[in-house]
């Protein structure tokens, strides 16, 4: 390859994503991953021989339908399977089931509270005109509120145009969203806790905070941005795994003419004239470029890769003050058998789809108290899928593998972590859910426990956080990282940010690969 | 898993045609035979029995009974008699509609409440501070419609009650060969009929004596497409079909006021207080944007339509329902929502919402058909509601 004109850091799918858009508009594009796959935190990997693990991420939450579309993923090989249901078994031998069925649903919802069944259509319709008014903020690059650049103004100006013409309800209920806890918002419509608890999970899940913790009700719209784009079933599960994702992205990259190296660990950007003029890797090799596009989190971007002594003291302070704080693990699983679940005993539909340890708020709470004071929970949140249920591909016949994730986990945890705590903590997951499916330690074949630690360790995500720092009110939108340089840029001229840690961040969603690539090409560069 | 109703061992092993439907959360036969033509008729020519149990039930009881539901709906429902039945809509605060159905009064302080939507959760957001029982008994309660002209003499054979002296739009406690049930003169065909509640417990009991007594009158079990037919004739709307609840509503031009759904004689302005209310007496005072009407597609246009593709005109089998497109000229000035052939009054009809300048009887208009994989346009116009109405309904 001749020289690159842009060296992406990183091949997680947004710095792939980021790569294939440049390369699409004619620049030589040079990815740098430094494992010997590509995917940062989107991976599949078979850990142990025939058994594919999604080893970090393991559902496609939000990738952008126009990502989907503009690469044409499917034709680089993106299949995305249903996930239908969530199952709550209770400790009580009962469930709470939601289906994707509008009538079975109902009917089980009415089992437990004939209000909330009534309620959760209503609630739905609420949650889509809210996801329906933030969307159009998800593909916008924020703009900043205090410049008086036309250009930042226009983009104002459109953001409050759109905000005017969402009529009051939804604009009052977006309010509420933005300032409550999941729980408090989740109790003004209903009464059944199993409800309230496994909906309240979807508002902690990557943050250090309880349901009962305000600011948690926003990451709750989250999940239904993925349902308004429903006609696309961009929520769902990765024929393959989550690793698909990303060889689908790297894939339609090299089409367009970008470079994907792997085992190309990188040392640190190359900054001359407080401008950035390439990197140097590990090896100590160097490669020249006119922009660096960091896909890695604020923190490997500017305090490891830039170096605090090329940026402004402010700036450095901020990157300081933006929080990581992991709080969450996985346990992969290999079976040879499925969990029989004493609540749906058997094979079943139920095992197509989610299974939620969330048998209420209080649960989850108190799974956050032990995080807040420095231990892993000793009966955890969980969102357990069955991936060889949807695709058979993932485990040989007959055989299954699990992902677990587990909320909390605390990257600060007292004493550190260690080989003996993560296998403790492993121990108390699979000690938790054996409560409610026991034959799960019979059918272990092979377990494999990740920490917060071994996160930051493997993929590189500073504090083990999956969302490259919290999705917390303020650090999203023009606050992420850090007021001034949410456009994708940074205080070092030629060096660009396109990682989850800009807006909007968060999930395999694509969204700030692209608009950064898209930032950059109109910036000229 | 979808519900089945308590009349299903019986429904299931008639159901020739396997063609089932979802209503409500529950399974129920579209048709019981191949050809279900005969089901309609009986509808029109003796007596057809259906399984109306999936509507939505509400026992209404106590003190503020009535207070409450007129709250919530649009009719007065203090007014109404002990016996007497009302048809009525109601509304959200914007006075957009959010169901229709019925509400009996049953005793001076039990209403018996029908929906096709659930509500408790409606009634009871609105019975705070009122003395009031609220049960959901759509399950409990199950529910056969008996329609049709020989449907009086069939219930005569084995009913104790005054059947003769129960009017249109009246309710009344009978037994039925010794079962307690309630019988009301009401139905969703335009017909003589009447609908017979009864507790679930004793649902298999009461369809067989009433097949049994109905034999020699030529009772003929009927599904959902014998009913549509006749419901279109009638001019009677379907909640997400003919119109959208305010509630599922996403937009505000889905939304409908009863004026526009041709319902404002169900809006009882004299009330002091219901949902609805200001927002529907603002309306009342002007015309409304749109309304709910009748269309007749003129069949010397259909002929001509299907003559230049080679055909004589190919007619639904059974009654659509689908949004259609109405012009006058080049603008599209409303759409029909329901749609059939009537077999008894050998006409092509419709129901429609137009713009009020369109909705005079005799309007002409243009449908949009399809025609071998060519959409074209019928001249159609606008025809009276109901379109069938026989004098035996109310006599």
């Amino acid at each position: 390859m001749t020289a690159p004109d842009v060296i992406v850091i990183g091949g997680g799918h947004n710095g792939l994503t980021c790569a294939a858009y440049l390369a699409r508009a004619g620049r030589r594009v040079l990815v740098l991953e430094k494992r010997e796959r590509v995917g940062g935190a989107a991976v599949s990997e078979q850990v142990f021989p025939g058994f594919t693990f999604s080893v970090f991420s393991y559902v496609v939450s939000l990738l952008r339908p126009e990502i989907i579309r503009e690469l044409d993923l499917p034709g680089h090989g993106l299949h995305i399977l249903p996930l239908e249901s969530t199952l709550t078994p209770l400790p009580d031998g009962d469930f709470l089931a939601q289906w994707g069925d509008h009538d079975q649903n109902r009917r089980e919802l009415a089992r437990h509270s004939l209000r909330d069944a009534e309620a959760y259509d209503e609630f739905g319709r609420l949650m889509y005109h809210m996801a329906k008014a933030v969307r159009p903020v998800l593909s916008m690059v924020p703009p900043d509120p205090l410049s008086l650049d036309p250009r930042e103004l226009r983009r104002l100006l459109r953001l409050g145009t759109h905000f005017r013409s969402l009529g009051s309800d939804t604009f009052h209920a977006l309010f509420k969203l933005m300032t409550m806890s999941a729980a408090d918002y989740l109790d003004e419509w209903f009464e059944t806790e199993a409800l309230k608890a496994t909906k309240s999970a979807s508002g902690i899940i990557g943050t250090f905070l309880g349901p009962r913790s305000p600011g948690t009700a926003y990451v709750l719209l989250h999940h239904y941005m993925g349902e308004i784009d429903g006609v696309f079933r961009a929520w769902g599960f990765a024929r393959g795994g989550t690793g698909s994702v990303s060889e689908a992205i790297a894939s339609a990259a090299r089409r367009f003419g970008a470079v994907v190296r792997v085992n190309a660990p990188v040392e640190r950007v190359l900054i001359r004239d407080n401008r950035a003029a390439g990197v140097v890797l590990e090896n100590g090799d160097e490669i020249s470029a006119h922009v660096v596009v960091s896909g890695a989190d604020p923190h490997r971007t500017f305090l490891h890769f830039a170096g605090e002594k090329n940026l402004p003291d402010d700036f450095v302070a901020d990157i300081r003050r933006y929080r990581f704080r992991g709080s969450s693990g996985k346990v992969n699983l290999a079976l040879d058998a499925l969990p029989d679940f004493t609540c749906m005993p058997g094979n079943g539909p139920h095992l197509r789809g989610a299974v939620s340890i969330s048998p209420s708020i209080d649960y989850l709470e108190r799974a956050y108290d032990d995080a807040k004071y420095g231990e892993f929970s000793r009966r955890p949140y969980m969102d357990i899928v069955i991936p060889s249920m949807i695709d058979p591909g993932m485990a040989p016949p007959g055989n299954h593998v699990m992902s677990i994730f587990v909320q909390y986990a605390p990257y600060a945890l007292n004493g550190g972590w260690t080989d003996a705590k993560r296998e403790a903590f492993g121990d108390a997951v699979i000690d938790t859910l054996s409560e409610y499916a026991p034959n799960l330690k019979n059918i272990i074949l092979h377990r494999q426990v990740i920490t917060p630690a071994d996160i930051e360790r493997i993929a590189g995500l500073t504090e083990g956080n999956i969302f490259h720092g919290e999705l917390s009110l303020q650090q999203l939108f023009f606050l992420r990282p850090s007021h001034a340089w949410s456009n994708y840029r940074s205080p070092i001229r030629g060096l660009w940010q396109c990682g989850s840690g800009t807006h909007p961040g968060g999930g395999i969603m694509g969204a700030s690969g692209r608009l950064a690539a898209m930032e950059l090409l109109r910036a000229g560069e | 898993m979808l519900k089945h109703t308590p009349f299903h061992e019986r429904t299931a092993a008639l159901c020739a045609s396997h063609a089932w439907r979802r209503w409500a959360g529950y399974v129920v036969a579209s048709s019981y035979e191949l050809v279900p033509d005969r089901e309609y008729h009986a509808i029109r020519g003796a007596a057809a029995l259906l399984d109306i149990t999936p509507l939505y039930k509400y026992l209404v009881g106590g003190r503020d009974a009535a207070r409450l539901l007129d709250r919530v709906v649009t009719r007065d429902v203090g007014r109404s008699r002990v016996g007497q039945v009302l048809y009525t809509t109601w509304c959200d605060g914007r006075g957009k509609v959010l169901d229709d159905g019925t509400v009996a009064r049953l005793n001076e302080q039990t209403f018996r409440m029908t929906a096709a939507d659930p509500n408790l959760r409606w009634l009871e957001d609105h019975a705070l501070d009122l003395e009031v029982s609220i049960e959901d008994v759509s399950e409990s309660t199950a529910a056969l419609a008996l329609q049709g002209p020989t449907s009086r003499a069939i219930l005569e054979r084995l009913c104790d009650c005054d059947l003769a002296g129960l009017k249109f739009f009246r309710i009344t406690d009978a037994t039925l060969r010794g079962i307690p049930v309630t019988i009301s003169r009401t139905g969703y065909t335009g017909d003589l009929g009447y609908e017979i509640w009864l507790d679930a417990r004793h649902a298999l009991a009461v369809w067989d004596v009433l097949i049994e007594a109905g034999a020699a009158y030529g009772i003929t079990p009927a599904g959902i497409f014998a009913l549509d037919i006749a419901r279109i004739e009638a001019g009677l709307m379907l909640l997400e079909v003919d119109y959208v609840s305010a509630r599922r509503a996403l937009v505000p031009s889905q939304l409908s006021s009863p004026f526009e759904l041709d319902l404002g004689w169900t809006v009882s302005l004299d009330k002091e207080r219901f949902t609805g209310r200001r927002a529907l007496a603002l309306e009342a005072g002007r015309s409304s944007d749109w309304r709910f009407v009748g269309v007749e597609v003129e069949w010397e246009s259909l002929e001509r339509l299907w003559a230049d593709v080679g055909l004589t005109p190919r007619l639904p089998a059974v009654a659509w329902r689908a949004s259609v497109p109405l012009y006058d000229g080049r603008a599209q000035i409303g759409y029909a929502t329901s749609g059939c052939w009537s077999p008894l009054l050998k006409k092509y009809i419709a129901l429609a919402h137009v713009r009020a300048a369109w909705s005079p009887p005799g309007t002409r208009l243009d449908m949009e058909v399809t025609v071998e994989h060519h959409r074209r346009r019928a001249v159609a116009h606008v025809a009276d509601k109901p379109f069938f109405d026989p004098a035996r309904k109310k006599a």
